[in-house]
């Protein structure tokens, strides 16, 4: 792995334990973390990537089209690998299931850290919701995690 | 050479506009407005099962004394190209290449 990877992944959780920190000294009272700071951090900087990313490409044909690209040139140039399974309904929800999440594969796999998932995959479902809305589709990302290293995003496309 | 570049956003709002010519700006600026329209006409063509899956969207419409070319990105950002007619020496490809120097300036 090359040094800007690295690089990459400790910037990813540092931003993560200072957003934490900061809403910790915000509010002390609620105990589920808020993530949406994290989340719009993603977003803005997934709707950037995708300008830079689809200049090459051909246009897109449909929205399957698009998650297609999105499962494998867009995941493999942030996360280096390509998404293991997509699945849709073919009704606007899509589910990407990766099954050694890059910012997951480095904690331990066990159910202990399993209530700590949730703040190393806002961000991805930003970049998702920000590269998605770029192109013209508006949706709505949640993150599920089961087992430790695999993760599914759930896709929820908006239609008008 | 072309007489005038223009990038326009996904919301068809003006981004940056330029020409060789400052006191024809505006005369231009309806140029590329009113193509806008063929623009969107095209993409809705490609939409409905033609395959034309090139970014570069060729040759607008030529008026009398200009020919206007259009470009659009994935993300729906518009490039439009004005050049004159008279010049016979400025061929497809190469107003495509500008379109490519343009979208890597931008992105």
């Amino acid at each position: 792995m090359s040094m800007s990877d690295d690089l990459f992944e400790f910037l990813h959780s540092e931003v993560i334990n200072y957003s934490i920190q900061r809403n910790e000294i915000k509010k002390k009272e609620s105990k589920d973390d808020d993530l949406s700071n994290i989340e719009f951090i993603g977003f803005s900087t997934g709707f950037k990537v995708i300008e830079r990313l689809t200049k090459e490409m051909p246009r897109f044909k449909d929205e399957l089209d698009t998650m297609k690209f999105i499962c494998t040139d867009f995941w493999s140039a942030i996360y280096k690998k390509q998404i293991d399974n997509l699945r849709t309904n073919h009704q606007g929800v899509y589910v990407l299931q990766d099954n050694a999440f890059r910012f997951l594969i480095k904690i331990s796999n066990g159910k202990q850290y399993l209530e700590y998932a949730p703040r190393y995959v806002a961000f991805t479902c930003g970049v998702i919701r920000g590269g998605l809305a770029n192109l013209g589709i508006n949706c709505l990302v949640t993150a599920e995690v089961q087992n430790m290293p695999s993760c599914k995003f759930h896709i929820q496309v908006q239609r008008m | 050479m072309a007489v005038c570049a223009a990038i326009v956003g996904k919301d068809n709002s003006p981004k940056y506009f330029a020409c060789t010519n400052p006191d024809e700006e505006l005369n231009f600026q309806y140029k590329v407005l009113s193509s806008l329209d063929v623009v969107e006409e095209k993409l809705n063509a490609a939409n409905k099962g033609s395959d034309m899956r090139e970014l570069y969207l060729g040759i607008l419409y030529s008026l009398e004394t200009h020919k206007i070319y259009g470009y659009v990105t994935n993300t729906k950002i518009k490039f439009i190209i004005v050049a004159e007619s008279t010049n016979t020496a400025l061929r497809d490809n190469e107003i495509r290449s500008m379109f490519r120097k343009l979208h890597s300036l931008r992105a």
